[in-house]
């Protein structure tokens, strides 16, 4: 752990994109495979599950430090990161004393422990603890607690890893799509030359189940006009559903999600379809709540995401379907290179003769007629239109000029800022992570969290303020007096069982500080409750429970 | 001035908050007042401690230069040397070292046999650029707490110093200029002093500390050759230099010349991840003129003291920890400003650092001017 502790110092302390990609490279060539693939394994931001509740770490930290409780509360209130304070209250001095127990036994070490009891547990822990230095065991802690986050995206670990190797990323992106787990093996596929990989028996078989990497749209900002011709453009409505690759393979079918995780079993509609394509046929498509040709509150889809076993009961009341928009693979060839226009025509003809549903094309003589459409978005529960180039080729990740998202604006409402919670990473020790509310009578109920859309220097001066107006502590929580109104945006709203208010909203964010208004001048629940029964008309007759 | 239903306490207490400041009754003078006062003792030089308007100072010698610059040419000052006694009415007043910067002191005042000591800031750590602190008996003992949370604990500053001597080697090596962003009274003749040993290179200066610099080579302290950097040729070349500025110049124009250059901030606060990754420095070096949390442990257990207040920071947790030991532990609340006490250090010393980082920019529209305030004081206020 010692090689990839000093490259998480390093990745950081530096900016440059360039020395964070040199920085892995050696990285992956400096260490034995088996550490190299775990290593691959955290930089592109898989996790390990949480091992142990970290209110149990801390009060094993308390013993470790001698602190109380009380103390080691506030210190952690001041971080704003379990993981880190624990780490800092452990760096007692003369214990420069090194480790070098690698990654992967670290790893192999942290998931025997999964199975120990207790006692165990926590007799590794403070033998583990009093044993390494600060950094190391700042990462301990972050794996224990499976909160590891390393400041790079997975693309760029990617490309350090390709550069390393000498391939192209793309194909040691698609050699780690799917559920990747790290083992020296898997490391060595990964970066095996190109003639080798592809006869490599063992790497047939698995390969069946892999998913292409996605074509990611970009948003757009300005007039669609400077696009270029409208029929230049597939149109298409932007669903929110759940983006998915539906892979039909040697007899055998396999659910991707966008986050790479496999869904099989959850959605046996799609698989009953599934069964009738031809083997080698790969589509790109949303999964939505859909019923008889109209989609579904977001809401609905959600009570079917977390469940591995669907009961009839649910399966009546949110039925769901795919909506193709693509086919990558068709008997088993390639695609993507192929241009949008042929690929849509070939999806086409496949939809007709095995009854798939094709996300329609949105049609419209021009710009602004296609503008005046995409106003009508939430009536229909979309997001706004997808603009998707008809000459382009299917690429891998974001890449600007080929998709586009033409999102419409998002709901709003003026909340209370009512709790106060100390941020991660970046923004631990600032109080950034917002609890807002509004009005229901004279009290205030607390309706959506936020935590992103401040300025730094906003965060810092509300920062200041929180503190100074604190009414509470909880924590690393503090209730405060109510004297500041934020605009919060988001973009779809449920009832919900689960909220005091019997309201849940999705992707709320901070769009303005309301200097201007006072607490009273905040929205009342009435406003929501408006906003919540127009949602509730799209559905029609189903019933929603909660 | 003091609230009249604790009174009879406070009347037995020698030191009691005021909206002035700490003030001592029996002495009938304050300490490092906030407002204008008749007679002012004042523990050190930085700006939060040593304001101007008071009728009269009592200061030590050794950091007259520094209070003279901070006071203005017409402030009445009065010098003392270390562990020198003087009687105020019924008060016996006497400073001694605090090892914060140049000249810092703590003040002993002792009424009756009964003994109490004002810490003003305070480290324990070595600093070749003042005198060590030298802890004092007493029976009420009043600490800072800018850092008294046990996360806080601060490496070896001779270690600290070889990391920035490193850093500046490495700098040259990648042909790029290296800036320094520190304090610039205490902070940078520290490290100017702890450089010695390193190198006897010449380091250049941002204009806001030379005068500065200047007042602690008078005072003896030997330190790095140094120039102003506006002294330099248009097309002076800055790889592998090292610069010396304070904080708040790291997001101005001023910078630009120095390009490409790594930025590096030496404070306390870059002990924490946090605080070091939101200013975007390129390096952050653990270096505090302040007492960290074992430091703070060890010399309220030297004073003896039965009774601390806890003042300026982290009181809270301070307080909890003393307490939960059977050591009469309180927070002490100087009951000036909108928002008594409130304000917590770190939170200061990050807004000061974001606005110094060049966050201001965001801010033009804001109605508050507080962060502007402390903007324009950043030259002298310490960590």
């Amino acid at each position: 752990m010692k090689r990839f502790a000093a490259l998480f110092a390093t990745l950081d302390e530096t900016r440059a994109t360039n020395q964070k990609v040199a920085a892995m490279r050696r990285y992956f060539s400096e260490s034995a495979p088996e550490d190299a693939a775990w290593g691959l394994y955290f930089l592109r931001g898989s996790r390990l599950k949480r091992l142990i509740a970290p209110s149990r770490i801390r009060v094993w930290a308390a013993q470790a430090t001698a602190l109380s409780e009380a103390v080691l509360d506030e210190s952690y209130a001041h971080v704003g990161d379990l993981a880190e304070t624990l780490a800092l209250l452990l760096d007692t001095s003369g214990r420069a004393h090194d480790d070098d127990t690698p990654l992967s036994i670290w790893v192999q070490r942290l998931q025997a422990l999964r199975e120990a009891d207790e006692t165990a547990q926590r007799a590794a822990l403070l033998q583990w603890w009093q044993q390494l230095p600060m950094l190391q065991c700042f990462l301990l802690n972050k794996l224990l607690t499976g909160e590891l986050r390393v400041g790079v995206s997975a693309g760029l670990a990617t490309r350090a890893l390709a550069e390393s190797a000498a391939l192209l990323p793309a194909l040691v992106n698609e050699r780690l799509m799917g559920d990747w787990q790290p083992s020296a093996e898997a490391f060595r596929r990964v970066i095996a030359p190109v003639a080798m990989a592809a006869t490599a028996p063992s790497d047939i078989a698995p390969r069946s189940a892999q998913p292409y990497p996605f074509c990611l749209a970009n948003p757009l900002e300005a007039d669609p006009a400077g696009l270029g011709a409208i029929d230049e453009f597939c149109v298409e409505w932007k669903w929110d559903g759940i983006r998915c690759q539906l892979i039909r393979r040697a007899g055998k079918t396999f659910l991707w999600s966008r986050g790479e995780e496999m869904l099989d079993g959850r959605f046996p509609e799609i698989e009953a379809l599934a069964e009738r394509l031809p083997d080698g046929c790969v589509l790109d498509g949303e999964v939505l709540a859909w019923r008889e040709g109209q989609v579904l509150p977001f809401a609905l889809l959600q009570k079917r995401i977390g469940r591995k076993q669907v009961g009839a009961k649910l399966l009546a009341e949110a039925p769901v379907a795919l909506l193709a928009y693509d086919l990558l693979e068709w008997r088993g060839v390639d695609l993507r290179e192929q241009p949008l226009a042929r690929r849509r025509a070939q999806l086409e003809t496949l939809a007709a003769d095995h009854g798939l549903i094709v996300s329609p094309r949105v049609l419209a003589a021009g710009w602004s007629e296609l503008a005046q459409l995409r106003e009508g978005s939430r009536e229909r529960g979309v997001e706004g239109l997808m603009l998707k180039r008809l000459d382009s080729p299917y690429r891998a990740g974001r890449k600007t000029g080929v998709w586009w998202k033409w999102k419409i604006d998002p709901l709003t409402f003026d909340g209370v800022l009512v709790y106060a919670q100390s941020g991660h990473g970046r923004r631990s020790n600032l109080y950034s992570d917002y609890t807002l509310a509004v009005w229901d009578g004279d009290a205030l109920v607390p309706v959506a969290k936020a935590y992103s859309g401040l300025t730094d220097a906003e965060l810092i001066e509300m920062d200041r303020w929180i503190r100074a107006h604190t009414r509470e502590k909880f924590g690393p929580v503090r209730s405060v007096e109510p004297g500041q109104v934020f605009e919060i945006a988001f973009e779809g709203i449920a009832a919900s069982s689960r909220h005091k208010s019997g309201i849940a909203m999705r992707f709320p964010r901070i769009r303005r500080w309301r200097r201007d208004k006072l607490a009273q001048d905040a929205d009342r629940i009435e406003t929501l409750r408006a906003l919540l029964a127009q949602a509730d008309t799209k559905i029609g007759d189903s019933s929603v429970e909660d | 001035m003091w609230d009249v239903a604790r009174g009879l306490v406070e009347q037995m207490d020698l030191i009691v908050p005021t909206p002035q400041g700490l003030y001592c009754p029996a002495g009938d003078f304050h300490i490092d007042p906030a407002a204008p006062v008749a007679r002012a003792i004042i523990t050190h030089g930085h700006g939060d401690h040593a304001r101007p308007g008071s009728r009269e100072y009592w200061g030590t010698d050794v950091g007259f230069g520094l209070l003279r610059e901070r006071l203005g040419i017409s402030a009445k000052i009065h010098k003392l040397r270390y562990g020198e006694i003087l009687q105020f009415g019924a008060a016996k007043v006497s400073l001694h070292p605090a090892g914060h910067v140049l000249g810092s002191a703590q003040v002993r005042i002792e009424v009756d046999g009964e003994v109490w000591v004002v810490s003003g800031d305070y480290k324990r750590e070595p600093d070749p650029s003042c005198a060590p602190f030298e802890p004092q008996k007493c029976d009420v003992f009043i600490t800072e707490s800018t850092f008294a949370l046990p996360v806080y604990r601060w490496p070896d500053p001779s270690i600290v110093a070889r990391e920035i001597f490193d850093w500046w080697q490495q700098c040259k090596v990648d042909g790029v200029c290296a800036m320094l962003c520190c304090y610039s009274l205490g902070k940078a003749q520290r490290i100017l002093a702890e450089l010695k040993i390193h190198t006897d290179e010449m380091v250049y200066l941002h204009g806001a500390m030379t005068r500065l610099v200047k007042l602690y080579r008078d005072a003896g302290v030997l330190m790095l050759p140094t120039d102003v950097v506006t002294n330099q040729p248009k097309n002076f070349d800055w790889k592998g230099r090292l610069v010396l500025a304070p904080p708040g110049a790291s997001g101005t124009p001023w910078v630009k010349r120095f390009r490409p250059l790594s930025i590096g901030f030496a404070s306390g606060w870059m002990r924490v991840r946090g605080s070091r990754r939101r200013q975007a420095y390129d390096r952050g070096f653990v270096l505090s003129d302040h007492a960290d949390w074992p430091s703070l442990l060890r010399t309220i257990e030297e004073t003896g003291a039965k009774r601390v207040l806890a003042m300026h920071g982290h009181t809270d947790a301070l307080v909890l920890h003393l307490r939960e030991r059977g050591i009469d532990a309180a927070p002490l609340e100087l009951h000036h400003g909108a928002s008594p006490g409130a304000l917590n250090a770190a939170t200061e010393a990050a807004a000061e650092i974001a606005a110094e980082a060049g966050a201001l920019d965001h801010m033009s529209n804001n109605a508050s001017g507080s962060t502007m305030d402390q903007h324009s004081e950043l030259d002298f206020s310490e960590d």
